[in-house]
């Protein structure tokens, strides 16, 4: 009779989990596979088009030096903006956690992510309004500083920068205030009372606890960032020529889809290696 | 110093650098927002109020068409990530079996992995089955992505929910739809609704999946803004913009009144 239960049990569970999964499987997994399948061919496959297994499309990763250049400006991007949004956000979420209290720390935390689920893309553009030669930035500081400024910063790496830490920066507040806010404050005040200095109990106490929050945000914010393509094509202009970048262009403007599979892949295997490495400390955030 | 005044002078230095963090956040967006209702094209000071771009954004019928396609699909792919990412969560939440720990890691590529990679990937195969882009195909990456947001959104609910009510319920000779119907479902509710909203919230903001499966002249909302900018700069956009930031931003804080954030502990 137990078995009998347990039997309706597992056909229930399979009846409500299979249609999430499947749908997960068709539209994520299947293509991952799909991809490397087409990395390793010459042409793609629909129609009369001539094709066979060929390596060609990683040695020409290996063989041209442009597209490891451009691999390294983009992780060179990602580790830029991931330090600047640990550096701006990592303070940001202490006013919160600890000094900010009650109904004001909701609200402000709400302020804070709600940019985050707002459009991208949309962000990114409003960056270049602000950011043009002679627009609102240039204008605001020729007023407010006495001597005579040229500011264009659109279309420079700075610009990328700039908008890419806004559109990540939500992200490090977050996991790091989820962080701050599980320790103790009984904890700093003993070790304040025990004539401890500031920077000793936020490198002996603050630091080490909160890591796991801290690299959590870190890995969100660098991710994304070495895969982006649009915000150095708005924000970069010609300059903004990345990794995500020579992707797009093999898909929507070369149709190259072989290359790009493989370039995509080469991402992948970069994206998957740094959350092999970061999983021990993630599995600890999540806990 | 005292450490009163101490840590009265190291409050106000915090309070400030927050308020220049949401300066930050918030200033650019405003600008955007005021630059759309300046008469001037290309963004010349001084500020003249217009609201020309906005009558010229509800005679385009471009810009309409792709912003009722943008929110149809949100609501198509709302409406079945919430299901399926319900019964999902509760089958999760309810059973125990072998396995059940790799299901919940299998969620976190949708979210973990760069969209440019599975954007391409999605391409590559939708064209390799025959379903090849357009509006099915934005449909069904969309809920691929959203699905991971609703399953982690009710699972938090439903942990809050008690198994005794559950049993109490079947030992009063309640059939199991009914407990689920009658019992589990009114309590997680906030958890759901929390859980469509941002399963809109990712299908009207997305870009990329959307950019490399929409068809030409069939595009939502983002993919036609982004061809825009690309093409040259059009205060028209800026108009769609505002009112694109303007209805995420209401639809999160309507989502922020059912779920917490894990803000509050």
């Amino acid at each position: 009779m137990a078995g009998g239960i347990a039997r309706t049990d597992r056909l229930r569970a399979i009846a409500l989990l299979s249609p999430a999964y499947l749908w997960l499987t068709v539209a994520v997994f299947l293509p991952l596979s799909a991809m490397a399948f087409f990395s390793i061919i010459t042409d793609v496959p629909f129609g009369d088009t001539e094709w066979h297994v060929t390596g060609e499309n990683y040695t020409a990763f290996l063989e041209s030096p442009t597209y490891a250049r451009l691999l390294l400006k983009s992780v060179l991007l990602g580790v830029k903006v991931t330090a600047l949004c640990v550096l701006i956000g990592f303070p940001c979420a202490w006013v919160l956690a600890k000094m900010i209290k009650g109904r004001a720390r909701e609200a402000l935390f709400l302020m804070v992510i709600l940019p985050f689920w707002s459009n991208s893309l949309v962000r990114i553009f409003s960056w270049a309004i602000v950011l043009r030669g002679n627009g609102v930035l240039d204008k605001t500081l020729s007023a407010i500083w006495p001597w005579p400024v040229k500011l264009n910063l659109l279309f420079t790496e700075s610009a990328i920068v700039i908008g890419l830490v806004h559109s990540y920066l939500p992200y490090v507040i977050l996991t790091a205030y989820l962080a701050l806010q599980a320790i103790d404050d009984s904890l700093i005040e003993a070790a304040r009372s025990l004539g401890a200095k500031w920077w000793t109990i936020l490198w002996r106490i603050v630091l080490p606890l909160s890591a796991p929050g801290l690299i959590a945000g870190a890995v969100l914010v660098f991710v994304p960032v070495v895969g982006s393509f649009m915000e150095p094509r708005i924000l970069g202009g010609r300059l903004g020529t990345y990794y995500g970048t020579v992707i797009e262009d093999q898909f929507v403007a070369v149709f190259n889809w072989p290359l790009g599979a493989a370039l995509s892949f080469i991402l992948l295997a970069v994206v998957l290696a740094i959350l092999a490495l970061a999983s021990p400390v993630l599995r600890k955030a999540r806990t | 110093m005292k450490p009163r005044t101490r840590s009265r002078v190291t409050g106000i230095l915090g309070r400030v650098y927050l308020g220049a963090i949401l300066l930050f956040l918030y200033a650019p967006i405003l600008v955007m927002a005021a630059m759309s209702f300046n008469a001037s094209e290309f963004y010349q000071l001084p500020f003249t109020f217009s609201t020309e771009w906005y009558e010229r954004v509800w005679r385009n019928d471009l810009i309409l068409n792709a912003a009722a396609r943008s929110v149809w699909i949100a609501v198509v792919v709302t409406v079945v990530a919430t299901v399926l990412g319900t019964a999902a969560s509760v089958a999760l939440w309810r059973y125990d079996f072998r396995g059940k720990r790799a299901l919940q890691v299998l969620l976190f590529p949708p979210i973990a992995i760069p969209w440019l990679i599975t954007g391409t990937a999605m391409l590559i195969f939708f064209f390799g089955v025959g379903i090849g882009r357009g509006t099915p195909a934005v449909i069904i990456g969309h809920v691929a992505l959203a699905l991971p947001y609703v399953i982690v959104v009710v699972t938090a609910r439903l942990a809050t929910f008690d198994r005794t009510l559950e049993e109490a319920a079947r030992s009063l000779g309640a059939r199991p739809w009914m407990v689920t119907r009658a019992v589990m479902l009114p309590w997680i509710a906030p958890g759901v609704i929390a859980g469509a909203l941002f399963a809109f919230a990712v299908s009207f903001d997305q870009f990329v999946i959307s950019y490399f499966l929409s068809e030409p002249g069939d595009s939502t909302l983002p993919v036609l803004i982004y061809t825009a900018i690309r093409k040259g700069f059009t205060p028209e956009i800026n108009a769609i913009s505002t009112i694109i930031i303007a209805v995420s931003m209401v639809v999160m804080l309507i989502a922020a009144r059912f779920t917490k954030f894990g803000g509050e502990r």
